[in-house]
């Protein structure tokens, strides 16, 4: 088996504590068989020190130490296992409220969300937040696991319960495919194999689904948008001249050829080659890292971005924005933050925080004006340079911010750019 | 060998292709943001995959930064011949700490009970702090350990070199965050995402070159722990152990008083693909004797600033 062809699946999930989300995650690896024997023999031993009369595969990917003790994940953890065609990333986040931040940290990179549920306790506050916030980071595949089907007697009727309460709550969010389906994480039923006891139960398995699920059209192909990351300048005798635009692509189809404009600086030039390495290549897309040569000596640096003449983004220093707030100290209007945008670094001042967004309710506190831990709002922010973005919901890469705090360093609010 | 040769026309990248992107972008975010990184080199095949990265991303330019290993006495000799000729080729600048002129200098301190690899901790703090560096790039991948799979990229110190587990600072998209205090700095982890599998391809892939020891060879060996070592001057048999010849690969490279081989007839790395895809056995569990003594062994010495 080469990984070499495969392609790539990252997903994210949640779940309320106790509702098998680690189970069903070493299930997954188990099945796939991405366990090692070493890995498998610890956890048999652990369970076996702790009286378990099952081997507890939440011991695979419950990592630290303190988690070990306390017997919750509390971190977002990554796990890596193969089939022949895909390769899948797996975020595994907290589902507990005080640790939003880490399920939005998970999911801000996920192509997939799987939300659990426990069949016997049905959608919970806890599994309509975790949709909002999948639905808020723009994630395009939403897959809903209820879990425990054998502690309800395998019920078609549960399932069809849950299932039609869930699709009607999933109206109100932003969420382009979902596929609901029953599974026993612990016994393995409707993960790799088909189970035998809900016959009634005609759609994929879930590792079918997670190896199907189609992601590449998910990409902005349209938009061309190139952030400058470094500029290449090797100033030897072999490549005196050699002036090249390092970045990653975070948006459309970039050629040999293409009239460009540079911003925020408004200047036009003409794409004279691409580089990937030591060859030429004749087309660069999304999320390819390559070097960009222009016809024209312009001036250009780690900060702006490239972009297509007749579809460029208005540089902005008023944004609005949905913000998720990630420390204890609450976010207050007239904070003055440090803010990173594609390779754009600055200063942002909170001019508005407009309202607070239940995310169990979706309801939309406006008396509030002030973002607490874990709390997610529209603010409005000044910033002092003019950011190249994007709508986070036409763009995730141009559309996204962190902000910083700027005496401690420390990343205290991830945002998502409207309109 | 153009990597999307295949796969252009759609416009997908193939994970492998995926995950080399990713990679670039993170050696170029720190080149541009920190003032003095360093790339942490140990001849093994991460800390390669890891330079042949960062060759491409500033290609033709030369590498921004120097390479640092830390030399615990114990290496194996196949092993630095590859780190000369990576470093000649490439036109790095080469800094090498070593683990016994810590310990004649005092830095660090051998209580006899130590092994060998865990004075590279105080070894590697105190080159990062003598030289100033701002950023450490460590081959670590979270496909191997749980501690590590909780590891952010851009992974924080303190002025003591520690980490704190509880304390990570979220990090979202591709939006690294590289500010740090005064004697601060951060570990930065370009490979997180890399599996064993993806590393072995990437290496076929690309055609480089890593340690012999890497394939099959004749090897004195004994048994220790579980653990084949390899018989040598560092080395010796104890009471009781007997050396024999056998054919055998290495899976990871230390210290060579530390690191255990495997019995295996794979001599090209497609013959070792082959083989670690149906590996029963992690390669750290199989070889590593410093990750032995306890099942939150790696934690513990992270937290102390291991890589
Ligand atoms: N009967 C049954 N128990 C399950 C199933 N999945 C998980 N469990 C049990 O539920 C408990 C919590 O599981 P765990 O994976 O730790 O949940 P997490 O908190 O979501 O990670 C454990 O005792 C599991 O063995 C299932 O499908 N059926
Ligand atoms: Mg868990």
């Amino acid at each position: 088996m080469s990984t070499t062809n495969m392609d790539l699946l990252r997903f994210a999930t949640a779940g309320s504590v106790d509702d098998g989300k680690s189970t069903l995650i070493g299930r997954l690896l188990l099945d796939s068989k991405s366990i090692f024997e070493d890995q498998l023999e610890a956890v048999e031993a652990t369970s076996d020190a702790k009286g378990y009369d099952y081997t507890d595969l939440a011991l695979l990917t419950d990592g630290l130490r303190s988690e070990r003790e306390q017997g919750i994940t509390i971190d977002v953890a990554y796990r890596y296992f193969a089939t022949p065609t895909r390769k899948f990333i797996i975020a595994d986040t907290p589902g507990h409220v005080q640790y939003t931040r880490n399920m939005v940290t998970g999911a801000s990179t996920a192509d997939l969300g799987l939300v659990l549920v426990d069949a016997r306790q049905g959608l919970t506050e806890q599994s309509r937040r975790h949709a909002v916030i999948l639905s808020l980071l723009r994630v395009p595949h939403l897959v809903l696991a209820v879990n425990k089907m054998d502690l309800v007697d395998f019920s078609e009727e549960i399932y069809e319960k849950i299932h039609a309460e869930f699709t009607q709550f999933a109206t109100k969010l932003n969420i382009p495919d979902l596929e609901v389906i029953p599974i026993s994480a612990l016994n393995g039923d409707n993960v790799v194999n088909r189970s035998e006891n809900m016959d009634w139960y005609s759609g994929p398995t879930l590792m079918h689904h997670l190896e199907h699920v189609h992601v590449a059209s998910d990409r902005d192909l349209i938009d061309a948008r190139f952030p400058v990351q470094y500029v290449i300048r090797p100033k030897s005798d072999e490549f005196h001249d050699y002036r090249g635009y390092a970045g990653q692509v975070a948006g459309g189809v970039l050629k040999p050829g293409d009239e460009v404009v540079v911003l925020p600086s408004g200047m036009t030039s003409r794409i004279s080659k691409i580089d990937l390495f030591d060859k030429e290549i004749t087309e660069a897309f999304p999320p390819m890292s390559v070097t960009v040569h222009l016809e024209d000596d312009v001036d250009v640096s780690r900060g702006d971005m490239i972009a297509r003449v007749k579809n460029a983004p208005e540089p902005r220093q008023d944004i609005d924005a949905m913000v998720c707030w990630m420390t204890t100290t609450p976010l207050k209007p007239r904070q003055k933050l440090a803010i990173k945008h594609t390779t754009r670094t600055g200063r942002a001042l909170v001019k508005d925080i407009q309202y607070r967004l239940d995310v169990n309710t979706l309801h939309r506190d406006q008396e509030t004006k002030e973002l607490g831990v874990n709390e997610i709002g529209r603010v409005q922010l000044r910033t002092t340079v003019p950011l190249l973005s994007d709508a986070y919901a036409k763009n995730r890469a141009t559309g996204s911010f962190i902000l910083i705090d700027e005496a401690s360093g420390v990343t205290v609010g991830a945002g998502m750019i409207l309109g | 060998m153009l990597g999307m040769s295949q796969t252009h026309v759609d416009y997908r990248l193939s994970q492998l292709d995926q995950l080399e992107a990713e990679s670039i972008h993170i050696f170029r975010e720190v080149a541009a943001e920190f003032e003095k990184p360093v790339l942490m080199f140990s001849g093994g095949k991460d800390s390669i995959v890891m330079m042949r990265l960062a060759e491409k991303a500033f290609y033709p330019a030369k590498i921004p930064f120097p390479v640092l290993q830390v030399d615990t006495g114990y290496d194996f000799p196949e092993v630095l011949a590859t780190r000369d000729n990576w470093v000649n080729r490439l036109g790095v600048r080469l800094i090498v700490a070593s683990v016994e002129q810590a310990l004649a200098d005092g830095i660090v301190v051998d209580d006899g009970k130590t092994s060998r690899n865990r004075h590279q901790i105080g070894t590697l703090l105190n080159a990062i702090e003598e030289n100033g560096f701002t950023a450490a790039f460590g081959g670590g991948r979270r496909d191997e350990e749980k501690a590590r799979a909780k590891e952010r990229v851009y992974s924080h110190r303190d002025e003591f070199g520690q980490w704190d587990p509880k304390m990570q600072r979220p990090e979202l998209w591709s939006l690294y965050n590289g500010r740090i205090h005064e004697g601060e700095h951060m570990r930065i982890f370009p490979i997180s995402n890399w599996t064993e599998l993806d590393i072995w391809d990437y290496i076929g892939r690309e055609g480089i070159e890593i340690p012999s020891i890497y394939f099959s060879h004749q090897r004195r060996v004994f048994e220790r722990d579980g653990m084949l070592l390899s018989e040598s001057e560092h080395n010796p048999c104890r009471e009781g152990e007997v050396a024999e010849e056998r054919t055998v690969r290495f899976r990871t490279v230390g210290d060579l008083t530390l690191t255990g081989c495997v019995e295996s007839t794979a001599s090209t790395i497609d013959e070792i693909i082959a083989e670690v895809a149906v590996a029963r056995v992690t390669e750290r569990g199989a070889t590593r004797g410093d990750d032995r003594f306890s099942e939150a062994a790696m934690e513990d010495r992270k937290k102390e600033g291991y890589f």
